[in-house]
């Protein structure tokens, strides 16, 4: 038999390729550095590249989603092994160049491989720098730079002890959150007084510091290490004033330093960095440096901003394009801990000639500062709410003079000219070159216009086509934002998560697949949608029992087994397995015979405890399981039904004593809360739902911060919703005024039934409501009047079948094996 | 060997029907103060565990079933029915005891196949 051999070379023409470009170090710079050369001059060199690291080229930037566990390793690989075979790049992982000869041009690697060049690029990123003192070299002692770190502090973190983190800057943060994340006991040890001091000003750095440390880590500020302690292993850290911090982990992530030790070694000028021009060549015109490593105009970086645009710049030399060159830009500092907003710009020290701008709103949590000189904005520091840091960084860059708008600036751009706008319009006011993507500098216009003239409908497109958000990703929601209004209602966002992961699918996408397919079983959703798992996950099945409990409550027979232990026996567990009991007490109105029945209940079961909730109504905490059907059985006599205290569905409705006692009560808010209640106790929503009706402004039942609350006014009722006061505080939106009790009834059971179609599981009314948007909201409940009887007419048809009193149908049988053991084996029997 | 450590070690106790156990749930056998939480997987697979999570005692037996594992009810541990291993990034196992499912009853032997860790 015969074989021919074809072989095909797909772009790479072998001869062609005349010089030959070696590259020290594999990271982000040379990494993107690439990607534009091959752009530029596919043909012009043969590459070889020498990584220290034995693996491919990954976004380091996203190392802090790896360690706390939202990303995989897998999913931050920029190059991965093929791009280098369809490139014809050779690449050595694990090799570290360990000399270079610049006669011969030569480079030679730690396992004696020896390559020549005529172009040679130096791209060898920083060193974590290590705290001088004694037992730095203790095995448990890590630093923060690469997977093998991340490896290195996952497998540490198994062990759900103690970590100290040295160091309150980006990286000893978001390291931090990471351990806690999964499991660790975390203490954070800062020699400076605040937190990020250098992006910082001492009140964001206080404010961070608070919400550091409401994640359960630790933050010691003012710490000097003075050594590190233990006997074979790290066992804690010991600081200058006597205190020891027991840790099984030290992470040190004090500050790095440019890799800059082959340049000197070779008799490169080097000072911080290695020495280079603005069109990143060193003191030897064949040899290039970028990235941490190089030092331009004294200045050397520690964000890729800067470093891409050094990628850019030496791409363009090494393909024979003298023009372009280095310029500095500033680049924005955003911390990449989830649930913590912080955006922090240019230089913001205080001097003479400089007057600063300041908001606070301490029970929103937001702190903006804006630093001027001559009226233009110099520094900006963001916490909270970062929306407009695009905006006031983009007004910095073009150094606008701010002096009209003086009075408005801090608010951001939104308020510019009257009325406050949403997010879409705020982003669509911004001006073509305002800068979206911090890392990458990728300006609004180029987005706008790549997703037009190529036809883009997804982000991934738009990632792979303009590099936006493609690196830290924090501008994700611009971008997505941006493609919405290039695209209008035909986007619908691609990132968003799956369920678990059991699926590939979203959450809204679950929710239209289970009406357009008719799916009405937890299999069936599982079957026609390809669940990979064979029955599910705990995250899953109580989200699409929610659903079908919601979309076909006539049809769907609730699956008591995918609902969380509270819901599944309609009390609350507690941490040592007993349970509390939370009846209704409507509109937070109670009487003597009511309070006379707890009483009794309290002492007949030897109630360990008795507490007033928030929520206005009487708890009974410890009460043993097998009891709760008799226990139900008495509050059931004196008329007493479910709290819900457990449920994903109507809690409380508070109240103040409205026109019945108050000197300013305006209308009988305790009226209507009750009414409220009463009409719509029973109902489950995606998320907990909790609301309060106030008489009047002076607003003392709170309704302010509510899913939905209720100000009573002289012309009628105020409704709002979208507030919150748990994890996050917010204060709510204004739905709208309507006249009467009837209407106020009507629309916020229509607002609830909008919100069960639409809501994510768990997902509360404010996030709903900041992802559908208020405009839309309001005009479906408060104009279309079509819309909102229709939403009504939904909500009270399931009522039919939500609104029976699940203790009274456990006292009379049902479900009885949930509170009677199987069996009682007495061992002493057979004695 | 005295009567309770036979017991201990060879006894089957028959502890009810497969019919006693819905679906994707668990019921609790109360043996002297130890709780055993018996499972029943959507395949009707019979395992039995110590009714306590090996994170903070949290009680099993009030957890969702899925896939030969439950979910903790507290925090949220998923620990193998089989094995009684906590999985993923956690550690730690819960002691498992044998079980024989014979026509509809389960039988259950109070000696620990694997002990706590
Ligand atoms: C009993 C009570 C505390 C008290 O003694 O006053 C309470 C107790 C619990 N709350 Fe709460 N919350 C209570 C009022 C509140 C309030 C105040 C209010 O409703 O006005 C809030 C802030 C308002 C809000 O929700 O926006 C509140 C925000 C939370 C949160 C945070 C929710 C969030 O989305 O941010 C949780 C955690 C969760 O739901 O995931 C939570 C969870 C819990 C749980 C269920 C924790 C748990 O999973 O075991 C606690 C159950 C204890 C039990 O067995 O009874 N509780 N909880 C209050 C019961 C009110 C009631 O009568 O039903
Ligand atoms: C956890 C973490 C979070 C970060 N977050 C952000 C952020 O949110 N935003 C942001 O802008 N920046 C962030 N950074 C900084 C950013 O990652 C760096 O600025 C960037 O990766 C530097 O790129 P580089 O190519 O210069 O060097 P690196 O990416 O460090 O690559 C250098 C490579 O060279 C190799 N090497 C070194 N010496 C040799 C040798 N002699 N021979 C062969 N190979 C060698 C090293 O092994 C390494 O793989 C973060 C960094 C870390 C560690
Ligand atoms: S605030 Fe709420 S969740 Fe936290 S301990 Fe108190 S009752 Fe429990
Ligand atoms: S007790 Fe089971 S997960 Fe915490």
């Amino acid at each position: 038999m015969r074989r021919f051999f074809v072989f095909t070379f797909k772009g790479v023409h072998m001869n062609s390729k005349t010089e030959k470009l070696v590259i020290i170090g594999n990271g982000m710079a040379p990494g993107r550095m690439l990607e534009h050369l091959l752009e530029q001059a596919p043909d012009r060199y043969r590459i070889v590249i020498f990584n220290a690291e034995p693996r491919v080229n990954y976004d380091r930037i996203m190392l802090s989603p790896v360690l706390s566990g939202e990303k995989t390793y897998e999913q931050i690989v920029i190059h991965g092994d093929g791009w280098y075979i369809d490139h014809g790049i050779t690449l050595y992982k694990g090799h570290r160049v360990t000399s270079i000869d610049r006669n011969e041009r030569t480079v030679t690697s730690d396992h004696g491989v020896v390559e020549s060049y005529d172009k040679l690029v130096i791209a060898t990123g920083s060193m974590p720098f290590i705290l001088p003192v004694p037992g730095s070299d203790l095995p448990g002692v890590l630093t923060y730079r690469d997977l093998d770190d991340v490896n290195a502090m996952l497998l540490a973190a198994q062990s759900r002890e103690r970590a100290v983190v040295i160091g309150g800057g980006l990286l000893g943060l978001e390291a931090a959150a990471g351990l806690a994340e999964r499991g660790m006991e975390v203490t954070v040890l800062h020699v400076m007084p605040t937190l990020m001091e250098r992006q910082l000003d001492p009140a964001a750095g206080y404010l961070l510091q608070k919400a550091v440390e409401e994640r359960g880590i630790r933050v010691i500020c003012k710490a000097n290490t003075k050594a590190i302690v233990g006997q074979g292993k790290v066992e804690g850290v010991a600081l200058e004033d006597g205190t020891l911090v027991p840790a099984s982990l030290v992470v040190m992530a004090v500050g790095i330093r440019p890799n800059a030790t082959l340049a000197k070694e070779i008799g490169l000028a080097v000072n911080r960095g290695i020495v280079v021009d603005v069109g990143m060549r060193t003191s030897d015109g064949n040899i290039f440096a970028l990235g941490e490593c190089a030092e331009v105009d004294g200045t050397v970086y520690g964000l890729v901003a800067p470093l891409y645009e050094m990628a850019r710049v030496a791409a363009a030399r090494l393909a024979g394009d003298a023009k372009p060159q280095f310029v500095h830009s500033d680049t924005p500092t955003k911390l990449k801990v989830t649930g913590i907003d912080l955006y922090s710009l240019g230089d913001f020290a205080e001097s003479e000639d400089r007057e600063e701008i300041v908001l606070r709103d301490a029970a929103a949590g937001i702190y903006k500062r804006l630093v001027l000189q001559d009226n233009r904005i110099v520094g900006t520091v963001l916490y909270g709410d970062t929306a407009d840091g695009p905006w006031f960084n983009d007004l910095k860059k073009k150094r606008i003079d701010v002096s009209a708008m003086r009075d408005t600036l801090i608010f951001g751009q939104g308020y510019q000219g009257g009325a406050p706008l949403d997010p879409l319009a705020t982003v669509a006011a911004l001006p073509d070159d305002a800068e979206i993507c911090g890392c990458n500098g990728v300006c609004k216009g180029k987005i706008s216009s790549t997703i037009t003239s190529m036809g883009l409908t997804s982000l991934e497109e738009v990632r792979a086509h303009t590099k936006a958000s493609n690196s830290c990703g924090t501008c994700t929601g611009l971008v997505e934002q941006l493609m919405t209004l290039a695209l209008g209602d035909s986007y619908h966002a691609q990132t968003v998560p799956p369920v678990c992961s059991c699926t590939e699918l979203g959450h809204d996408e679950v929710r239209r697949l289970i009406k357009a397919k008719n799916l009405k079983s937890i299999p069936a959703v599982m079957q026609e949608l390809q669940w990979k798992t064979s029955c599910g996950c705990a995250k899953c099945r109580p989200a699409l029992n929610y659903y079908l409990v919601c979309d076909w409550p006539d049809e769907y027979a609730d699956d008591y087994q995918s609902r969380f232990i509270n819901e599944r026996v309609h009390a609350n567990i507690q941490k040592d397995g007993t349970y509390s009991v939370v009846p209704r007490m409507w509109g937070g109105m109670t009487s003597s015979k009511e309070l006379r029945a707890i009483a009794d209940v309290v002492d007949k079961f030897s109630i360990p405890a008795v507490k007033v909730t928030g929520g206005q109504r009487i708890d009974m905490l410890g009460i043993r399981k097998e009891d709760l059907p008799a226990v139900w059985a008495d509050l059931g006599e004196a008329g007493f039904v479910s709290g819900q205290a457990y449920a994903k569905g109507l809690r409380t409705v508070k109240t103040c004593v409205g026109t019945d006692w108050c000197r300013f009560g305006t209308q009988d808010s305790t009226g209507l809360g009750i009414r409220i209640e009463k009409f719509m106790w029973g109902s489950w929503t995606p998320a907990k739902l909790k609301m309060a009706v106030s008489g009047c402004p002076r607003n003392c039942a709170e309704a302010t911060c509510k899913d939905i609350g209720v100000i009573c006014v002289d012309s009628g009722f105020e409704i709002h919703f979208a507030g919150a006061a748990g994890l996050d505080i917010k204060g709510t939106e204004v739905l709208g005024l309507v006249k009467t009790e009837d209407e106020a009834l009507e629309h916020i059971v229509a607002l609830t039934q909008m919100y069960r179609e639409q809501g994510r599981y768990l997902e509360r009314i404010y996030k709903w409501a900041r992802r559908i948007g208020l405009e839309e909201i309001r005009r479906q409940i408060m104009t279309d009047a079509d819309k909102r009887k229709a939403f009504f007419e939904r909500f009270v048809f399931s009522q039919k079948f939500a609104q029976v009193d699940p203790w009274s149908e456990r006292v009379s049988g049902k479900d009885k094996h949930e509170f009677q053991p199987m069996a009682i084996v007495h061992k002493e029997a057979a004695e | 060997m005295n009567a309770h450590a036979i017991l201990m070690e060879a006894v089957w106790v028959m502890i009810g029907t497969i019919g006693d156990i819905p679906r994707q749930g668990s019921r609790r056998v109360q043996n002297g103060s130890m709780r055993i939480a018996v499972f029943r997987t959507l395949d009707d697979r019979i395992f039995a565990i110590e009714d306590r999570c090996p994170h903070k005692n949290g009680p099993l037996s009030e957890g969702i079933v899925h896939d030969g594992c439950v979910t903790c009810p507290l925090h949220n541990w998923v620990i193998s029915l089989e094995t009684g291993e906590a999985q993923g990034a956690d550690q730690g196992r819960t002691p498992t005891f044998p079980v024989r499912l014979e026509n509809q009853n389960i039988y259950l032997s109070l000696t620990p196949t694997t002990p706590a860790r």
